[in-house]
């Protein structure tokens, strides 16, 4: 069969791994673009948010392209996106597509559901369990190596001497972890993707702001939809650390663990209100409570649960003293607006930063 | 003698200020940019030229605003920066105590928090135009009311009406209900002005603290109406400053002083610029499915800088 899935970041490599090697064949949407979005606005609701349309888009180009069977993942918590599985079913059905859809739930919540969706995929493809436990430890493999070379470009960006040359090397990281095949390949070309990113020309002498970024979990992970937030900040020579990675094994070497994010928040949000809000309010004292010079927090234009996280941002950011800048994401493809609140926060950051070591205000830019 | 020049290229204005070396304003220009922000800088650049003293040097040049990357490769510039550095910049040098400022121009709006002359937070409209200079202007232009007169009228009201400020649509279909109802243009007026700062306050302003002195500069600074308004919903006194519509072009020349005082020299291309012929073209590449808009400045028929692109492909070949 050829199976399609979200395209978000460059987790769309694990996944194509996974599936390839299931005896299917993988369908990579098309990267984001215009195109995406024009379809995706087309048809869908006016009011969803921008996740909902660029994954809509996504699934007609996929399937324009012979896609059989769409893979995705549910909603977690009271959030509009719990029912987007549904609901693009229904519209690209009566756009008159021909194909399945899977929504996975949560292992915990749904075992049976999940375990006999994964039996048809395998059935289909005619492979045991043994063998789908070999390459699904794969696809982590590739998905761990892919999430650790992404940290690393993000530290190393804004030390390079050259503009734009650690995203350029990225990519051949990205490439060459995208040929790997068997599990020692795949370690051998995450092992040459740190030195290769460890190369790139630097000036370790400067001393990059720290900024964590936080919010709902597609913004995040996906740079077309965030005006390449991360690239942009590394070019100015911020350090982003990123909360959201999908492998829990990548969060042992981030900051923020998820129980830790909820045991932080508790004083301003005790309780699940539905996608990440709870993680964008503990993750955001984590991070003041870190050291970090300030926090982003990415939403998508209308998402509830990161309205209310935005609500309680003022106080946090009071209490302990640390900057938070709110970004609202939608289909604009303009960046000049981002680009100057961007450049207006890290200015920001530096007078305080300088202000704390040197006691100097605004005179001194 | 010596000056420093800044240029503010923003969607409705283009504004032009010399200040001297003491960071006095010598010459300000506030001209209207109409969509054209090479043809505006050219002719700021031509008309500020004419009223500086002959024997004039400038020793820096710095721009922002909207099209401060396009202008300042345009004339040089010594340093790029983004209006709400620039707007903090001026405000703070103007009331060297200024705790918070309200900046209202043609397209966004925006409150800037500084403590001790460090800007500590700051916040910018997000998605919607409802309370900036543009819909005041297509408004007014609306009621046939000259701009200028706006403010005056609305101080003029004795029962202003309630206009629904949170969206321009909304507020528009709303004053038209109230005037076929028969309200007077006044009440109509002073109705829009307290709904604008109301949004303002409450989108804008939202959670932050603020703590006087208050400067309010911008376009909008000069609307009376707009400013009784703030000083209604603040309960407190509001700053104009004497140069309020051009203060993010004073922040830029501040900043190029301090610039060049570390560079040692200005990038400066003189007032020539004027005459010079600039170009923009645009044209979408077809290398990817991004298909990025990528623009040519050229002067003179040779390519000065390309933008646009997101991989970089362009952004280099420029050299």
């Amino acid at each position: 069969m050829k199976i399609t899935f979200p395209y978000m970041g460059t987790s769309h490599i694990a996944f194509k791994h996974l599936f390839n090697h299931l005896g299917h064949e993988a369908l990579v949407p098309p990267p984001p673009s215009k195109r995406t979005l024009t379809y995706g606005t087309q048809h869908a609701p006016e009011f969803a948010c921008i996740p909902f349309k660029v994954l809509l888009g996504s699934y007609i180009e996929a399937l324009e392209q012979g896609a059989e069977l769409i893979i995705t993942s549910g909603g977690r918590g009271p959030c509009r996106a719990g029912i987007y599985g549904m609901l693009h079913e229904r519209i690209l059905k009566s756009l008159g597509y021909k194909f399945e859809m899977m929504v996975f739930e949560s292992i915990f919540r749904e075992p049976l559901g999940f375990f006999s969706k994964v039996r048809r995929v395998l059935k289909a493809g005619r492979v045991s369990w043994p063998r789908f436990i070999k390459v699904y430890k794969d696809a982590w493999v590739k998905l761990c190596a892919l999430d650790e070379t992404e940290i690393l470009s993000h530290e190393v960006r804004p030390y390079e001497l050259n503009r734009g040359e650690t995203t350029k090397v990225f990519k051949q990281c990205l490439e060459s972890i995208d040929r790997a095949q068997t599990r020692e390949e795949i370690r051998e070309a995450g092992s040459i993707a740190r030195k290769l990113l460890k190369a790139v020309p630097q000036d370790r002498s400067r001393r990059p702001l720290r900024i964590g970024i936080i919010g709902e979990i597609y913004v995040v992970l996906e740079p077309f939809i965030n005006l390449d937030v991360e690239k942009t900040l590394g070019e100015m020579g911020v350090h982003t650390q990123r909360s959201i990675y999908l492998t829990d094994w990548t969060r042992e070497n981030t900051l923020v663990k998820d129980e830790d994010a909820k045991a932080a928040a508790r004083p301003y949000l005790d309780q699940l209100i539905g996608g990440h809000a709870l993680n964008s309010v503990g993750e955001t004292v984590l991070y003041a409570k870190n050291g970090y010079d300030g926090v982003i927090q990415l939403a998508p234009f209308t998402c509830i649960p990161e309205i209310v996280a935005k609500s309680l941002m003022p106080k946090i950011s009071r209490d302990l003293g640390i900057p938070v800048l709110t970004v609202f994401l939608d289909e604009q493809t303009g960046k000049a607006g981002l680009q100057t609140r961007l450049e207006a926060f890290v200015d920001l950051l530096r007078q305080k930063r300088r202000w704390k070591e040197e006691g100097t205000g605004c005179t001194a830019i | 003698m010596h000056g420093y020049l800044g240029i503010d290229v923003g969607s409705v204005s283009t504004n032009v200020v010399v200040i001297d070396a003491d960071r006095e304003v010598l010459q300000a220009l506030y001209i209207r940019t109409k969509g054209q922000p090479i043809q505006a800088v050219k002719k700021g650049l031509a008309e500020i030229a004419g009223l500086l003293p002959a024997d004039l040097v400038i020793r820096g040049v710095g721009t922002t605003g909207s099209a401060r990357r396009l202008s300042g490769v345009m004339v040089g510039a010594d340093i790029v920066k983004n209006e709400i550095t620039a707007h903090a910049i001026a405000a703070s040098h103007v009331v060297p105590q200024a705790q918070t400022i309200l900046e209202i121009g043609g397209q966004d709006s925006k409150i800037i928090l500084l403590r001790h002359g460090v800007v500590t937070d700051f916040a910018m409209n997000t998605v919607c135009a409802a309370g900036t200079g543009s819909f005041l202007d297509q408004q007014a232009s609306r009621l046939n009311i000259p701009i200028e007169e706006f403010g005056g009228m609305a101080l003029r009201s004795k029962t202003p009406v309630r206009i629904a400020g949170r969206c321009s649509v909304f507020a528009e279909s709303d004053m038209i209900h109230k005037q076929q109802m028969g309200h007077n243009t006044e009440d109509i007026i002073a109705g829009l002005c307290e709904a604008l700062v109301r949004n303002y306050l409450n989108n804008v302003g939202k959670g932050k603290e603020i703590l006087a002195p208050v400067v309010f500069q911008g376009g909008v600074a000069a609307n009376l109406g707009i400013r009784a308004a703030f000083e209604q919903a603040l309960g407190m006194e509001i700053i104009v400053p004497r140069h309020f519509n051009v203060m993010g072009a004073i922040g830029a020349a501040l900043l190029s002083r301090e610039e060049v005082k570390h560079k040692g020299h200005t990038g400066f291309k003189g007032f020539a610029v004027s005459d010079m012929d600039y170009r923009a073209t645009s044209f979408e590449c077809q290398g990817c499915s991004n298909l990025c808009e990528v623009i040519n400045i050229s002067v003179d028929n040779q390519l000065l800088a390309r933008w646009g692109d997101r991989c970089g492909k362009w952004e280099t070949l420029a050299g």
